[in-house]
């Protein structure tokens, strides 16, 4: 059983990403045809807001694949992963049938109507082509990934009431993780491991021209520039490529012909996140300004 | 076929004896990759290699060096030296060209050029016996390139001051006149950053050519570096103790996460009635799973002394970093350094966290009063000192954690001091980044100070990482 998300060869990922708006480096667009033909769910590492999460959401326009998303936090359980049963409805409906049979009651109470499925079951139930996306994946706890381990390996769930589920079609897996714990080594084993890094200064470009296309040539270097100038530097959050959308977006909103001290200093706020950060990088840039 | 699973297999060992854990399973995969994929196109192998054989972050260096050596992109003498009809280039012809390549930070130009430089200018030992080689070493010293900075930067400036748009193939528009001047304030970091660069592409191709002539096991044993967690702190280089030092905050996340999730498990309180009532509600009133109050916490004192004099100044300074980023783990962290003199740090690490470079080395030997009339690091009369100058440091929550080689140059140990603060406080660590060999071994008390305290060797990150997550108490 391969998965319901196919892909031609490596060009045509990187032409139906490109048709989404997402500009995929040679890696992402090998693995993720990897991950399509190997059906194996994909392990996306790198640091906030270089795209992981966008990935999956490409991958699933570009099928017009449905995506369910499950958002990993601490303290996640089954509950919230798989399914629940309505227990309050499931009272409501013993209190209203009084007078038949425990015997009735209880087949009915364990029907569909009372099954509350969450993402993993609602993926693995789909019928048509699916994307799962399980997003943070180190929120979560570590016994979350046994748990994960089991669908992801056989993906089926059963349920003990109604017996067992099992997908038609794989779902497209793509897990992202911000590196704050270790993932299992049992889950790494199953998965194709994706790093993305910050883009290369010529990606970042047409990542650039194709979100922001009224961006000036120019201006669009300037500011990749400046981006990767401050990449280089000491910093506690580095800019990401949603900062230099954001950054070029602001930008185009001020009206900005080309980049100039000022506008730089006001702006900053954009693609900084700490006080200190900002101090360093004004600093930075204007002992440039002094050396010249 | 078999020639082709004999390379995958032979990489996958070169990969193993690098520290990145390998299976059979990932191997099945990548020969799977390899046969979705096909052998066209030398990156798309690559990158499929590393999506089934790597399995986290910070592998990957390691990876693609050892990948250029199993799979390299050529054999023998790069083309591109062939477009030299004469035999003897000179090193200036060589600097002149990378001065321009550097200038428009052209990395195709810079991978020739390092081709060539390496070719011509990094061959060493006796042509057909097995000291026969290429040095990056050699050719980058007498290629200089640290030197072609601002060659390059003033070739940048007058390039974009005149016509323009002079074959900068790299970047369509970026050199023309309408070049905001504000971007040519990073020009300089863009160069380094270039030159840094072609360093790196002069080290792969010297792995590549003498991998050919010596054989690619050798060539990746010793020649690829090991990756970041394995780093021995005494052996780091510079740039090595630098990407160290940006690993402290990443490591301080994790450790943290571990540490909080380690209380977390190990006590439990009384039952919560009011929680407990309310979670019963789904379940039509009846209790079945019963809610604790969560413990208060209760967090340790921590104490560090670190040996900061030279010979072991990286690892205690890495040391004293991540633990001050894991502060709020503890109630209290008190960081102490040391060369013969005692002296209370804490406030200078709080200011370093963060900051990079050797800005903390500077402040401790510049701000705190860690030597006496001599500058050998001497154990004993530090400890002392701790005794008599900040004994109230240590109480029955502290635990004490020793930083140091024990190489006492000699000098009078003073047990007793130790002693007493082992007694003192709730437990008492030795780190020492020696090798359990060499303990005890030249002027090393480490034996006698072990007997004493329980020292663990701590040489590189993963040590460091595991005595902080399994040993400290929390």
């Amino acid at each position: 059983m391969s998965s319901s998300i196919q892909f031609a060869s490596v060009d045509d990922v990187r032409d139906r990403l490109a048709e989404q708006g997402y500009i995929a480096s040679p890696a992402v667009a090998t693995t993720v045809y990897l991950a399509s033909v190997l059906g194996k769910p994909l392990l996306v590492e790198g640091p906030a807001g270089v795209g992981k999460t966008e990935l999956a959401r490409a991958i699933a326009a570009a099928h017009q694949a449905e995506l369910v998303r499950l958002q990993c936090y601490e303290g996640v359980d089954e509950a919230r992963a798989i399914y629940e049963w309505d227990h309050a409805k499931q009272l409501l409906r013993i209190t209203a049938g009084k007078d038949e049979s425990w015997e009735t009651a209880r087949t009915d109470i364990f029907s569909e109507e009372f099954l509350l499925p969450r993402p993993l079951l609602t993926a693995i139930r789909n019928d048509g082509p699916t994307v799962l996306l399980i997003d943070e994946t180190d929120k979560a706890d570590v016994e979350i990934e046994g748990l994960l381990l089991e669908v992801l390996g056989d993906f089926q769930i059963t349920i003990p009431e109604m017996g067992t589920v099992t997908a038609t079609q794989k779902p497209f897996v793509v897990l992202t993780s911000n590196a704050t714990r270790e993932l299992s080594e049992a889950l790494r084993r199953r998965c194709l491991f994706l790093h993305i890094e910050f883009p290369s200064a010529e990606l970042e470009r047409q990542i650039v021209e194709s979100q922001v296309p009224d961006m000036p040539h120019a201006l669009t270097d300037s500011l990749i520039r400046i981006i990767n100038a401050l990449r280089a530097m000491p910093l506690r959050k580095l800019p990401s490529v949603s900062e230099t959308l954001d950054w070029a977006r602001t930008l185009m909103a001020l009206g900005a012909k080309d980049l100039d001290p000022e506008l730089v200093s006001q702006s900053l706020g954009v693609i900084l996140k700490h006080q200190d950060d900002i101090d360093k990088a004004r600093e930075k840039l204007d002992v440039a300004q002094v050396l010249e | 076929m078999t020639e082709v699973v004999d390379r995958l297999v032979g990489f996958v060992e070169a990969l193993r004896s690098k520290g990145i854990n390998v299976g059979p399973s990932e191997t099945i995969d990548a020969a799977a990759a390899v046969e979705v994929l096909g052998f066209d196109d030398r990156g798309l192998v690559k990158e499929g290699l590393a999506a089934t054989l790597i399995r986290r972050g910070g592998q990957r260096d390691v990876f693609d060096q050892t990948f250029d050596l199993f799979f390299p992109k050529a054999v023998g003498a790069p083309s591109a030296t062939l477009q030299f009809e004469v035999d003897d280039v000179e090193v200036s012809d060589i600097r002149a060209l990378l001065a321009m390549a550097l200038a428009e930070a052209d990395l195709r130009a810079l991978e020739h050029i390092a081709e060539i430089a390496v070719d011509f200018l990094g061959r060493v030992g006796q042509e057909g016996t097995n000291t026969a080689g290429w040095s990056a070493f050699q050719t980058l010293e007498r290629l200089a390139p640290s030197t072609l900075i601002v060659p390059a930067l003033e070739m940048r400036t007058s390039s974009s001051q005149g016509a323009g748009g002079s074959g900068g193939a790299s970047q369509q528009g970026s050199s023309g006149t309408g070049e905001p001047a504000f971007a040519e304030r990073v020009a300089r970091d863009e160069v380094r950053q270039a030159v840094e660069a072609f360093r790196e592409m002069v080290a792969a191709e010297a792995r590549r050519r003498t991998a050919e002539v010596r054989g690619r096991e050798l060539v990746t044993q010793h020649a690829v570096r090991t990756g970041g967690n394995q780093i021995d702190f005494l052996s780091a280089n510079q740039h090595e103790l630098e990407e160290l030092r940006r690993s402290v905050q990443p490591l301080a996340r994790k450790l943290a996460s571990r540490l909080a999730a380690k209380r977390r498990r190990r006590r439990r309180g009384p039952i919560d009635i009011r929680r407990t009532v309310r979670k019963s509600m789904g379940t039509g009133g009846i209790p079945i799973k019963p809610i604790y109050v969560k413990p208060r916490p209760s967090r340790p004192e921590l104490v560090l002394l670190c040996d900061v004099s030279g010979s072991v100044s990286g690892f205690s300074q890495f040391t004293m970093l991540l633990v001050q980023a894991l502060s709020a783990q503890f109630t209290k962290v008190r960081v102490f350094a040391f060369v013969n003199a005692m002296a209370e740090v804490t406030d200078i690490v709080k200011e370093s966290t963060g900051a990079g470079g050797s800005e903390l080395a500077h402040r401790l030997t510049h701000e705190a009063r860690v030597t006496n009339w001599h500058s050998s690091s001497d154990y004993g009369s530090a400890l002392v000192e701790f005794e008599e100058n900040f004994a109230s440091a240590v109480g029955p929550r502290t635990a004490v954690v020793i930083l140091g080689d024990a190489r006492n140059n000699n000098q009078k140990p003073h047990f007793e001091a130790l002693h007493a603060i082992a007694a003192r406080s709730k437990r008492t660590f030795w780190l020492n980044p020696e090798h359990p060999s060499r303990w005890g071994l030249g002027d090393s008390d480490a034996l006698e100070y072990g007997e004493i305290v329980p020292m663990y060797q701590c040489s590189n990150i993963d040590q460091l990482s595991n005595f902080i997550t399994k040993l400290l108490p929390v």
